[in-house]
This record gives C-alpha cells, sequence and structure tokens, in this order.
C-alpha cells in the first residue's frame, strides 16, 4: 500500500489559523486604509501630462487652479523606462473636464511655461453615472460567473465527495478572492476594471485544483474502500496530486511573474496592478485547494465520524 | 493489437507546427515594387489596442436628458463614421448602445502624426452635423433648408411618379417651415430646370434636378442608387436633423509616445515566459516535456493567428496590452494538461508498465481533469468577453438579459484578455491534448527514443 510522505492533514489546524489570520490582516487593512475606488468606477478625472527640462511645481500646480479649480492636486514623477518627466493632474471627487477645457489648460501651460513643452500623456475622464452602472455590470458580472460556477460544482461535485465537499471547495475558492481583494487593498490600488478581471480569472482557476484533489480522494475511495481513515486517505491523495499541482501553478506564476518584473523595469503599472493580483491569487488556490478545502472536509468527516460514536455510546 | 502511432505522424506534427508558427508570427507576404500584398496576416498585421497604438476611446451621448430613438442614433453613427474618413482615421471602432442612447467611438493616434490633440478631434467628431440644402451646385448658391427643416429621410425602394422601373431613392419629409421654404424654391427652380445641392459638413452628397414644384413637403430624391447608397444618405440626412447635439461624456486618450514601448515589453515578457515555462517542463518531464513545448509554440501560433485574422474567414481583433497578458497567461496553463499527461505516465513507468500502456493509461486517465479545468475557465472568460465587450457583440447579445441594462465598459482593454484567455484553452485541447498525443505515439515508435529515461521512468524499468 502508498504511504504519503508528508503528513499535510496532522497539520491542518495550523492552515485554518493561517488563513483566518490572513483574512483578518485583509479586513483589518481594509478598514484602516479604505477600498479606494478607480475613476472607471467612481467617475472623474485624470489627466497626465508630459515635461522638458526643470519647472517649478507650484507654479504649474497654481496655473492649473486657475484654470480647473482649487480642488485639483497634482503629483510629479517621471517614467523609470523612459525618463519621461510628468505630472499627473487629479480632479477632486466625481469632477470631469471637459475636451475645451482640457485643450485651453495646455495652451495656457504652455504659454506661461514655453520652454516646457507641455505635452499630454493620458487621460482618463468618466462621467460618474457611467461609472456607477459599469460598477454593477461588474458585479453582475462576478456574481453570474460565480453563479455559472457553482452550477458546475454542483454538478461535478454528485459524483465526487457530494455536495458538502463542493461547499467546502466554495469555502476555499473565496478565501482566494478575498486575497486577490487583499492585493488591491493592501497595495493601495484603487479597485478597476482589472480586479474583476483578476477576480474572474481566479475564480475560474483556482475550482479547477480543488476539482483535482477530490478527483484523486475518490479514486482513492473506490480503490481503497474502508480499509484506510478518512484523514489517511485524503493526505495520501494530496500527496499523489501535490506534484501536479506544484508544477502546474509554478509554470503559471513563472509566466506572470515575468510579466510583472517587466512591468515594473518598463513601468507599465496598468499590467503590473494586473499581473500581482493574479499571481498571489493562484499562489493562494494551490495553498487552499491542497490545505484549506481537504483540511476542512477531513474536519467535517471527522466530526461527523465522532457524533456517530458517540449517539452509539448512549 | 494493432499498434498506434506511426515515427511519420510525428514528424508531420512537429512539421505541421513549424510551419504554422513561422507562418503566423511573420506572416506571408510578397512585395512587388512599391506594393506589398499580404497573402496571411502575420504578428505585424495584428490591431492593436489604442493602449498600445495610442489613440482616442471616447463615449458619446445626447447632449441634456434626450431620449434617441434607434433611427437617431443610427444616423448619429453614419456622421461619426464619416468624420473619422475624413479625419483620415480608418480603422475606427464604431457601436450604438441603443439601450443606453450610447455611442462608443475607439480610434488609433494616426502614425506619424505630430502633434497630439485628441481633444480636437473628440469635438470634431462630436460636433452637430451642418445640413444644408443649396441652391445650385456649389457651397455659395442660396440656402434653401437647413437641418432643423427636416422632418425625417428613409431609404425607399419601388417605381418613381411617371416612371415604371423600380429603383431606390431617398423619401424625405419636411417639417411646416421647410415645406414653405421648399415649396418656394422649388417652384422657382422647376422651370428652369434647376438644380438643389445637398451639402454635409461642406462636403457635397447629392445635387437633384428639380422636376415640379414640390409644395406639400414630401420629396423623394433619385438617381441611380444603391441600396447601400440610399441608407447611408437617408442617416446623414437624419444626422443632420438630430434634435440633439452629443457630448463626449467619457473619454480616456493615451499619447503614442507612452504605449511606444510597452509592446516591445510585453513581447520581451511573453519569449522570457515562454522559454522559462519550456526548459522547466524539459527539465522535469525530458521528451515528453519537450513534446509539450513544442505544441505549446503551436498553441501561441494559433492564438497569434487567431488575433491576426490569419485564417481569412475568421475577423481580426483588437490586441490589447492585456490580451498580450492573456496569451502569457495562458502558456502558464496550457501546459497543465501535459503537466497531468505527463504525471500519469511517470507514475505508470514507475509501477511497471510498458512504454505504450504507460502512455495509453496515461491519455485516457488524464483527460477528465484536463477539460474539468478549462471548463471553468471557459465560462469566466466568456463571461469575461460579454461584460467588457462592445454592447452589439454576439456574446453581449446572448448575455443581455444579464447585462442589456448596463452602460458599455469604461475599461475597454479587458475584453481582448477575455479573448486570449478563451482562445488560450480551447486552442489547449487542440495543441496540448491531441497534437501532444499524436507527437508523442509517433516518437515512441522510434527506435531511438523507446528507452522509458525519456519518458520520466527508471533506468531499469523494461521497455
Amino acid at each position: 500500500m502508498q504511504t504519503a510522505k508528508y503528513n499535510f492533514m496532522a497539520k491542518r489546524r495550523i492552515f485554518f489559523g493561517i488563513s483566518a489570520a490572513i483574512i483578518a490582516v485583509i479586513l483589518l487593512c481594509s478598514v484602516i486604509f479604505g477600498v479606494q475606488m478607480d475613476i472607471q468606477f467612481k467617475g472623474g478625472a485624470l489627466v497626465s501630462l508630459g515635461y522638458q527640462g526643470d519647472v517649478s511645481i507650484s507654479d504649474v500646480e497654481n496655473t492649473i487652479k486657475s484654470q480647473l479649480g482649487n480642488g485639483i492636486s497634482v503629483q510629479a514623477g517621471s517614467n523609470s523606462s523612459t525618463g519621461q518627466k510628468s505630472l499627473t493632474v487629479n480632479l477632486p471627487g466625481a469632477e470631469t473636464v471637459a475636451t475645451e477645457e482640457l485643450e485651453q489648460l495646455i495652451a495656457t501651460l504652455n504659454e506661461k511655461f514655453s520652454g516646457n513643452e507641455f505635452t499630454q500623456l493620458e487621460t482618463q475622464n468618466v462621467n460618474p453615472t457611467m461609472g456607477h452602472e459599469f460598477l454593477i455590470k461588474c458585479l453582475v458580472a462576478v456574481v453570474s460567473a460565480c453563479v455559472l460556477i457553482l452550477l458546475y460544482v454542483w454538478y461535478r461535485f454528485r459524483k465526487i465527495g457530494g455536495r458538502t465537499a463542493g461547499l467546502f471547495a466554495v469555502c476555499a475558492l473565496c478565501n482566494d478572492l478575498l486575497v486577490v481583494f487583499g492585493v488591491f487593498v493592501i497595495f493601495r490600488i484603487p479597485l478597476n476594471g482589472n480586479f474583476i478581471a483578476a477576480m474572474l480569472t481566479i475564480l475560474g482557476y483556482s475550482i479547477n485544483d480543488t476539482v483535482v484533489i477530490y478527483d484523486r480522494i475518490r479514486e482513492n475511495r473506490k480503490l481503497l474502500g474502508n480499509k484506510m481513515p478518512f484523514e489517511e486517505m485524503v493526505n495520501l491523495s494530496i500527496n499523489q496530486s501535490l506534484r501536479r499541482s506544484i508544477n502546474t501553478t509554478v509554470t503559471t506564476c513563472t509566466a506572470l511573474g515575468v510579466v510583472c518584473v517587466v512591468s515594473v523595469i518598463f513601468d507599465l503599472s496598468s499590467i503590473f496592478t494586473f499581473a500581482l493580483p493574479l499571481v498571489i491569487g493562484m499562489a493562494s488556490g494551490l495553498y487552499t485547494s491542497l490545505f484549506l478545502a481537504t483540511g476542512l472536509w477531513v474536519e467535517w468527516e471527522n466530526h461527523k465520524q465522532n457524533k456517530l460514536l458517540e449517539e452509539n455510546k448512549k | 493489437m494493432k499498434k498506434k502511432g506511426r515515427p511519420w505522424h510525428f514528424y508531420l506534427v512537429a512539421l505541421l507546427i513549424l510551419v504554422f508558427t513561422f507562418t503566423a508570427f511573420f506572416g506571408i507576404h510578397s512585395t512587388y515594387g512599391d506594393i506589398t500584398t499580404v497573402y496571411v496576416k502575420g504578428a505585424e498585421d495584428i490591431r492593436f489596442g489604442i493602449d498600445i497604438r495610442g489613440g482616442v476611446d471616447v463615449t458619446f451621448m445626447p447632449d441634456g436628458e434626450y431620449d434617441a430613438t434607434e433611427e437617431q442614433m443610427a444616423a448619429a453613427e453614419e456622421v461619426i463614421k464619416k468624420r473619422l474618413v475624413s479625419l483620415n482615421i480608418t480603422d475606427s471602432e464604431v457601436y450604438v448602445d441603443n439601450n443606453k442612447d450610447r455611442i462608443i467611438v475607439r480610434f488609433p493616434w494616426k502614425e506619424g502624426e505630430a502633434e497630439f490633440n485628441p481633444e480636437q478631434a473628440i469635438q470634431e467628431i462630436g460636433a452637430t452635423a451642418k445640413l444644408e440644402f443649396r441652391k445650385g451646385t456649389s457651397t455659395e448658391g442660396e440656402l434653401v433648408l437647413e437641418g432643423k427643416d427636416i422632418k425625417a429621410a428613409s431609404p425607399a425602394y419601388g417605381p418613381l411618379k411617371d416612371k415604371n422601373q423600380n429603383e431606390y431613392y431617398i423619401h424625405l419629409e419636411l417639417e411646416k417651415e421647410g415645406t414653405e421654404k421648399f415649396a418656394q424654391a422649388t417652384s422657382e427652380l422647376a422651370s428652369s430646370g434647376g438644380v438643389i445641392s445637398i451639402w454635409m459638413d461642406g462636403e457635397l452628397l447629392s445635387s437633384p434636378r428639380v422636376n415640379t414644384a414640390i409644395t406639400d413637403g414630401v420629396a423623394s430624391i433619385s438617381g441611380n442608387f444603391t441600396s447601400d447608397k440610399v441608407v447611408s444618405m437617408a442617416n446623414q440626412i437624419n444626422s443632420g436633423a438630430l434634435p440633439f447635439a452629443l457630448s463626449a461624456e467619457s473619454y480616456s486618450t493615451i499619447s503614442p509616445t507612452l504605449g511606444s514601448r510597452s509592446l516591445e515589453a510585453m513581447v520581451l515578457a511573453g519569449i522570457i515566459a515562454f522559454v522559462l515555462v519550456a526548459v522547466y517542463m524539459i527539465l522535469n518531464y525530458r521528451l515528453v516535456g519537450a513534446v509539450a513545448s513544442l505544441a505549446l509554440l503551436g498553441q501561441c501560433a494559433a492564438t497569434i493567428a487567431a488575433i491576426s485574422g490569419y485564417f481569412g474567414v475568421f475577423n481580426s481583433f483588437t490586441l490589447t496590452l492585456p490580451g498580450i497578458a492573456g496569451i502569457i497567461l495562458a502558456i502558464g496553463m496550457g501546459v497543465d494538461a501535459n503537466v497531468i499527461t505527463a504525471e500519469r505516465i511517470k507514475e505508470e513507468l514507475k509501477t511497471g508498465k510498458t512504454l505504450d500502456g504507460a502512455l495509453n493509461s496515461g491519455f485516457s486517465r488524464g483527460l477528465a481533469p484536463i477539460i474539468d479545468g478549462n471548463v471553468t475557465v471557459i465560462i469566466v472568460a466568456v463571461v469575461l468577453m460579454a461584460a467588457f465587450g462592445p454592447t452589439d457583440s454576439v456574446l453581449a447579445k446572448v448575455f443581455t438579459p444579464v447585462f442589456g441594462w448596463f452602460g458599455a465598459a469604461t475599461a475597454g482593454t479587458i475584453y481582448s484578455f477575455g479573448y486570449t484567455l478563451l482562445m488560450g484553452v480551447i486552442l489547449n485541447f487542440v495543441f496540448g491534448v491531441a497534437a501532444t498525443r499524436i507527437m508523442l505515439r509517433g516518437i515512441s515508435r522510434i527506435k531511438a527514443f523507446r528507452n522509458p529515461v525519456f519518458y520520466g521512468g527508471g533506468k531499469n524499468a523494461n521497455s
């Protein structure tokens, strides 16, 4: 008979603790830092201007204020890969800027600071109503994907371990989604379309790992029947699937990790804020499907067993 | 038992993948003098999104709370398209969201354009169309009608008065004030066989001859038109009569200089990711890993082909930065099928099975988890495309009961990610599963590669 190399299930309480701690930290951070919404969702305007040479930021800020109102904030920066110096202008709240105003602003800046050649790099201007609608549409997308995945889990788990097992798989999935959310909160990335795309990708990707392990448990159950305690059998199944789970996650995380590194080097923040949550979400998916989904199931089965024993005693 | 697989199966599939990869990346072109003919589209023929090329993404809405009809929105769309062409922008995307009365326009910034002034372009595209009916054939002619004088124009087909032949024509209805002005002008012109010219933003649409005085405010414009021509002309005339102006409610612009290096960066990331994954697979699974890497190359090439429009029957797709991230993600996820199979083969070889037996059970027992994994990713990719894509796409229509109540996405680049992810997963069945199997069976028939060591087995296993 095969024996398991590592006894993961003996440490399942530790894994529960780790998960609980991670969830607590994420929730705490989201309360302390607050959850930021991107312009895509809340509406508003963001204008990024490029310039040459040196310029007094406060002078420029005052000029912009005289054009767009006092509430604006200006942030200076430069692209680490191209060396392009830039100013990012944030409008307060969900205020938007009309195309005429923007054209006027750049003309005025170039008039006043003629040596600095102000050009526009990027503009984002979203009507708040459209932003809110898009947010709701995104939430509906997440919910409908969840429903479809749940239907799939419900259908698929009839054969492999029953609906309770499916429920634990969903618990693990929620943990992963919360981790993706946590990456956005902890790195102070405003929630945007990338966030939704990352959530959905993890939703589709992570459940798969769990299904593969549960499948193995089902296979072993058929093979070994009642010869082996459930806990030991789950442990054996994890050990058998370990290489596959790790290798698949390693290749996926490697591919995305490369994207992360390259996006940092080339200063592509829109890609970095997309790839990083995916990498961490996938790593979390590996962890939860190996240890959390299985651990919870073992806990449940043991609980059931104990109850049965107690009842028999009476 | 009949042996499955022959060595030539391996050579043929491998060769096909290599040829396909080469043509998918580089395309097939011929240059004769200055004229380049594209026979098969390569990677450089891909239409890149505005986050890479720089450009404008703008959502127009009728100004104020005006509730526009579908005809009016179609007319507004027509105007926008016409203006894009006159601005020399040929590869724009324009789509209408009728539920929300919105027109979404995306266009890349023209290459070589010195000054990046997207605000001006947005204003030009969204400006109220200026429709004029003038006497004679020049813009100097006396003004007869303006946009507000016109009630509606519609395309029609049938026999006109005094003629027996069916033809395409435009049916024009005028407002009360317009009827009076038109009656006066046509009575004047009909006697001398004069002409009324129709101008849109200073461009001549048509200059019909006035045959009779038109006093009832209903006119027809004919002149050997095709059906497309009358539809487009009716839309143009309607757009000049639109009772609302378009305002750019949401817009985003990206300067071409900002996106220029991002493509290089992502291509670099893709190459590094592919090499790393291939090396990892070969180190772990030896020959099986090498075959998997070849299949993965085919998968990437096929994804590129699905974007560039390599196969003429499929439309090309716009590729954005998240789209490229999707291709790279699919590289990492794609080998899952091979990992599952290779692990099984390894296991079976360890239990002492023969090479052929191990391959067979590796293939048969590995299929269920592969399908499982891909089904869930397909589900989310489809939802992504429906939620983030154009509101007139096929998927959006399927999901109308769910997403139809909401407007278009304010993040236009994610759609491409959904598409590349979906393609990556579907093509994984073709390459990661089917092609890999044919190649593995074939290569296992080659004498030099009969040793189980190549497949992850032990040295002393029986062959």
